[in-house]
């Protein structure tokens, strides 16, 4: 019976059921951290490095793959960017949490 | 690797990502949650990496942006946070748009059939897009965010007409690619062309005060994109950790807009009161205002009991943070209870303020949000409003005033207030602001930062 579902429905579920998840654990979110939740998500969204990777791994080395290894560096600034500048931004928020603890 | 195991390890990455964004909901543990992110990342790379040929190239390009990724995060001024996370939006959109066009030109490569079907296509068209259209409206909010652009809203008649009617031949284009029986490049590249163009056009009319909002819409855009790449390529830990990008810029273009008490297609369809409403609301009166140095202010301060401090923009563009943290530092010597009071749109982005004082030192337990010191307002001797206008202008609370309704710090009932300002200019909603000409209000011009100097010194 489950072969027989178009993936795509599949995919469907995953995607319904991963923005119930996503709403539910950002709303938690303290506004005082919504920065580095933008710079954070945005690191995340740069998963689509692996769709890059896929692309610029492809066995034809046409233009394509060219096209795939440009995406792998836009999506790595990113990632390395963005998870950077959060921990920078969260280590800031750290010294104020030991002030206020002293 | 099998691909059982490739998508159980996929599976452990998207755990880490929901892991990570819940370590955000509070300082203490926010750290480790981006650590949990960057091992999610890592899972998902090194995953990737044992199925894809040509990996020197891939580990070259990786390193490249590693390099350049890192630069930037260790050079990047905390007051020109806006306009870099408004880039590195623009990143994730264009290598969205590369990776689609990579993917119709060899979908083999990808996994997918050699000649595309038509449920690929329409995801490959959603991709594409979404992509397109977060690459070029995060440029132009980059543009005006760093000053490179003015900030101020770009509207010429008939732009509603004309960007429906690009959406539709944009729509138009995309059946036409769905239906080719083979891939129809011209249908795929007048689609994209026609995606970029859009996305410039719905940023342009969009005002400096509005960019919370905006930027937070991109935000949720580059994790829809994300997820569009995800559906195409058929990944479930893109779809997971794009959909969980997409709804926590939606989350925060709710809130944003609920700070502002304006609709969010009125933000998004552009210009404040372009509804063509007059907005001077003087009736030729010339109303008078007190004006005083900065040390007759601190002068005040300095005999209050307790002070709050409400930052806003021009706090951002003056950097006048660390000046700020010294007063505080003064005032609370004194025996001063000081306090800061953060309207949740105040600067360009969600959180300005927080990070900007955050890199300053100030205490934590001394900055509020509007919901926790509202109502402490009446039992304040002194107020002071930093660069912020909109936000503590008294007319939200007037029926009939473009701004009624809006959630306002409430600097009108402290028994003092203070405003730093460079000049009697209007504030972004282009109305003037009646807290500045109550009796109790002493303006003081001038750079924040100058101004705040002042004041230590005088204490």
């Amino acid at each position: 019976m489950i072969g027989e579902i178009d993936p795509t429905i599949i995919n469907l579920t995953v995607f319904v059921l991963a923005v119930f998840v996503g709403y539910h654990v950002v709303w938690n979110v303290t506004p005082a951290l919504h920065t580095p939740l933008m710079s954070v998500t945005n690191a995340i969204s740069s998963i689509i490095l692996v769709g890059a990777m896929l692309a610029a791994g492809s066995t034809e080395a046409d233009w394509g793959a060219w096209l795939g290894a440009a995406a792998v560096i836009l999506a790595s600034i990113n990632v390395f960017g963005g998870f950077l500048v959060t921990q920078r931004m969260l280590e800031m928020f750290k010294k104020k949490d030991k002030k206020g603890q002293a | 690797m099998s691909a059982n195991f490739i998508a159980l390890a996929y599976l452990i990455a998207a755990v880490f990502f929901i892991l990570s964004l819940k370590g955000l909901s509070s300082p203490l543990t926010a750290r480790r949650g981006n650590l949990l992110g960057m091992l999610g990342m890592g899972i998902a790379v090194f995953t990737t990496l044992t199925i894809t040929e040509n990996w020197p190239l891939i580990l070259g390009c990786i390193a490249v942006g590693a390099i350049i990724g890192s630069i930037v995060a260790q050079r990047i001024q905390m007051t020109a946070m806006p306009e870099l996370i408004a880039f590195m939006h623009s990143l994730v959109g264009l290598a969205a748009v590369f990776i689609a066009i990579a993917a119709v030109n060899n979908p083999t490569s990808f996994g997918l059939s050699e000649i595309l079907p038509t449920g690929s296509k329409l995801e490959l068209f959603l991709g594409t897009f979404i992509g397109a259209m977060t690459w070029s409206g995060s440029v132009i909010a980059f543009l005006k965010l760093s000053g490179r652009m003015s900030g101020a809203p770009i509207i010429f008649s008939g732009q509603h007409m004309v960007n429906l009617l690009l959406a539709i031949i944009m729509i138009g284009f995309g059946l036409w690619f769905f239906f080719s029986e083979t891939t129809n490049w011209t249908a795929f590249s007048a689609m994209t062309a026609i995606a970029f163009l859009l996305g410039f056009l719905i940023i342009i009319p969009i005002g400096g005060a509005d960019m919370p909002v905006v930027i937070s819409m991109l935000n949720s855009y580059s994790g829809w994109a994300a997820a569009g790449i995800g559906f195409s390529l058929g990944n479930p830990m893109l779809i997971i950790a794009g959909s969980l990008v997409g709804s926590s810029g939606a989350i925060l273009s709710y809130i944003m807009c609920k700070a502002m008490n304006r609709p969010f297609l009125s933000v998004i369809l552009g210009g404040f009161g372009s509804d063509g409403g007059s907005q001077s609301t003087d009736d030729g009166i010339q109303k008078s205002y007190r004006s005083g140095s900065a040390d007759d202010a601190a002068f005040l301060m300095g005999n209050a009991d307790s002070v709050i401090i409400i930052p806003g923009y021009g706090l951002a563009v003056a950097r006048a943070q660390h000046a700020v943290k010294e007063l505080a530092q003064a005032l609370h010597k004194k025996g001063i209870n000081v306090r800061f009071a953060i309207h949740p749109v105040a600067g360009r982005m969600p959180g300005h303020m927080n990070v900007l004082l955050a890199e300053a030192e100030i205490p934590y337990e001394m900055v509020q949000e509007m919901d926790e010191i509202n109502s402490d307002f009446p039992n304040t001797d002194v107020v002071l409003v930093l660069g912020a206008n909109d936000v503590v202008n008294p007319a939200a609370n007037v029926p009939g005033s473009p701004i009624y309704g809006m959630p306002i710090l409430e600097a009108h009932k402290a028994r003092t207030v203070m405003v730093v300002k460079r000049s009697m200019a209007v504030g972004y909603a282009g109305l003037d602001n009646d807290l500045f000409y109550m009796d109790k209000t002493m303006m003081v011009f001038g750079d924040a930062k100058k101004v705040v100097e002042n004041m230590v010194k005088a204490l």
